[in-house]
């Protein structure tokens, strides 16, 4: 128990709010940077590889679309069913493998990513089938390469739904990234699970409550008005 | 110039298969402006999508200027379909650019650098009268403007030929005189070869020199406008004249009058009454310029035996107008 009279209490609150915010913060930015590199070639290629798609023939053999399209399918559904206490620990080979251990704020980037990767990478193949196929096909008209079709059209036509997306998905990371303080993950769910959970400071618990809440809605309304900036031009 | 030789086209799996272009050959000249009307489902859209091969034909050719394109595949084709300028119904603007943006789109595929684009994106706005909406976005433009930001940006890569998909079908009336008569402008100025569909016979009649009728995938008929309005029978030319049904007055013989060229001011009606007898009456008329020139046809309900009509009929013809039975006693 945390005597909220003792001396130095605040200070104390404070520090340890910052350093878990900054951890937080740490592993959010850079799984969504991950996820963001990683996801939004995956789901172009989801959709790319369908039937009729872009990239549905890749090296001209219509089957090692089919292939590519079933593989990226099975992975994303994979990653999207298993809970992620789990997949947390069953990659800890993997992450030990790319960070050299398994325990602290770097390597809970591998499980983070891993997770909203899959997560991200359908947010941006639901967007792109939004798009107006007559807008590729007006590309298509132009003697555009397919690659110039998704730069040009496809990824600016469905960059408003994609930021959404990603509002998304930040929202599922930061809430992903309290669960790995359980395993010394450290960050803001490190300090509500040792100090409010284990010490019964309801001070703590709900100060990391109120920094999660203003970090989401931060990220959320910056999102939003990212996106209805892209659309102003659609009204 | 655009020759399509026997192109059929199907959809479908084998069990279920749908014939959209049934063995169809057209030949567009160079300059011309060629109109394929037909009804919805007749295949008018998959047509035109093959000429840039947006949609392959399982059989025949596509030769646009020479090039084989069904030949071609790859950057080969790319190539060729940026000759191909295309223009479409609901104009498939980009909301993620500016007016200008969506021009230049066509320079940067064909890999234009940023000053020349700008410059040529301006000079192609100037021409379809957008200059002063270079710096809009789509979502505030009108449906007629939007089209010719459409037909700007196909311009941009100076094709030779532009391909019309129903380009004034969205639009009211009055927006779609302005596009046609833009399309007839850069047709004159530019040499450009125009070939359009559309389901509206005003499109055709105000602005094409050729035309063809496309039914059930087939190509029914086909040739310059002004020999299809001589032409006795020829669908294409009855919807022009929009004369309507023919109503039979009893112990009448309704017959239609085509006048073109230099026959459009013979006193017809005149001479059928005092040279023949006949008590003419006036059931419908239309004159319309087609290709440029004044055509009329008038249907006319003709009383009496039919053996003093047919000598009166053949009387006309002699004097080289389309005459034509369309009802009465056995018409």
């Amino acid at each position: 128990m945390i005597d909220p009279s003792a001396p130095g209490f605040w200070s104390d609150l404070f520090e340890v709010l910052l350093i878990g915010t900054g951890q937080t913060l740490y592993m959010v930015g850079v799984a969504l940077l991950v996820t963001i590199i990683v996801g939004l070639p995956l789901g172009i290629l989801l959709v790319g590889t369908e039937k009729g798609g872009l990239f549905s023939a890749p090296f001209g053999s219509r089957r090692a679309g089919i292939v590519i399209n079933r593989v990226l399918d099975f992975v994303v559904n994979l990653g999207r069913s298993v809970p992620f206490i789990i997949l947390m620990i069953a990659v800890i080979p993997f992450t030990r493998l790319i960070v050299g251990t398994f325990i602290g704020s770097t390597a809970a980037i591998v499980p983070l990513s891993l997770v909203a990767i899959p997560f991200f990478a359908r947010m941006v193949e639901i967007a792109i089938k939004e798009v107006e196929p007559g807008l590729s096909e007006a590309a298509d008209s132009l003697g555009a390469t397919s690659w110039q079709i998704v730069r040009k059209v496809l990824v600016p036509e469905a960059l408003p739904s994609i930021l959404l997306g990603l509002a998304t998905t930040v929202t599922s990371i930061i809430n992903f990234s309290a669960m790995v303080g359980t395993v010394a993950g450290g960050g803001l769910g490190d300090v509500a699970f040792r100090y409010g959970y284990q010490r019964y400071s309801t001070i703590h618990m709900v100060a990391v409550i109120i920094v999660i809440y203003l970090i989401v809605q931060a990220l959320a309304a910056l999102a939003a008005w990212g996106a209805r900036r892209l659309q102003r031009q659609n009204s | 110039m655009i020759a399509i030789t026997d192109v059929t086209k199907t959809f479908g799996r084998a069990d279920r298969r749908v014939t959209a272009l049934d063995n169809v050959s057209l030949t567009v000249e160079r300059g011309e402006i060629f109109g394929v009307a037909g009804q919805s489902g007749a295949g008018k859209s998959t047509l035109i999508r093959t000429v840039n091969l947006l949609e392959r034909p399982d059989s025949g050719s596509i030769e646009v200027d020479g090039r084989v394109l069904t030949s071609l595949a790859g950057a080969e084709l790319r190539s060729a379909r940026r000759g191909i300028g295309m223009i479409f119904q609901h104009f498939n603007l980009l909301t993620s650019r500016t007016v200008q943006g969506n021009v230049e789109l066509a320079l940067e595929i064909v890999g234009v650098e940023a000053r020349e684009r700008r410059r040529r994106a301006a000079e192609i706005l100037d021409l379809v009268g957008l200059s002063s909406k270079a710096s809009v976005y789509p979502g505030q433009l009108s449906g007629g403007q939007k089209q010719r930001v459409g037909i700007a940006r196909a311009l941009a890569a100076k094709p030779s030929v532009l391909l019309s998909d129903e380009a004034t079908s969205a639009l009211d009336p009055e927006t779609t005189r302005s596009i046609l008569a833009l399309l007839k402008t850069i047709n004159a100025e530019l040499g450009l070869t125009v070939l359009l569909i559309t389901h509206e016979m005003d499109v055709v009649k105000t602005i094409c020199d050729s035309a063809a009728l496309l039914e059930g995938g087939r190509v029914t008929e086909t040739g310059n406008l002004v020999d299809l309005i001589r032409t006795p029978g020829s669908r294409l030319a009855r919807d022009l004249f929009p004369l309507g049904e023919v109503h039979t007055p009893a112990g009448h013989t309704v017959v239609d009058i085509t006048f073109s060229g230099g026959l459009a001011d013979r006193p017809v009606i005149a001479q059928l009454a005092r040279v023949h007898g006949l008590d003419v009456s006036i059931l419908g008329a239309a004159v319309e310029t087609i290709g440029g020139n004044q055509a009329g046809r008038t249907r006319l309900a003709l009383p009496g035996a039919r053996d003093d009509i047919d000598r009166a009929l053949a009387d006309l013809r002699g004097q080289g107008l389309l005459v034509e039975v369309v009802g009465g006693a056995d018409a």
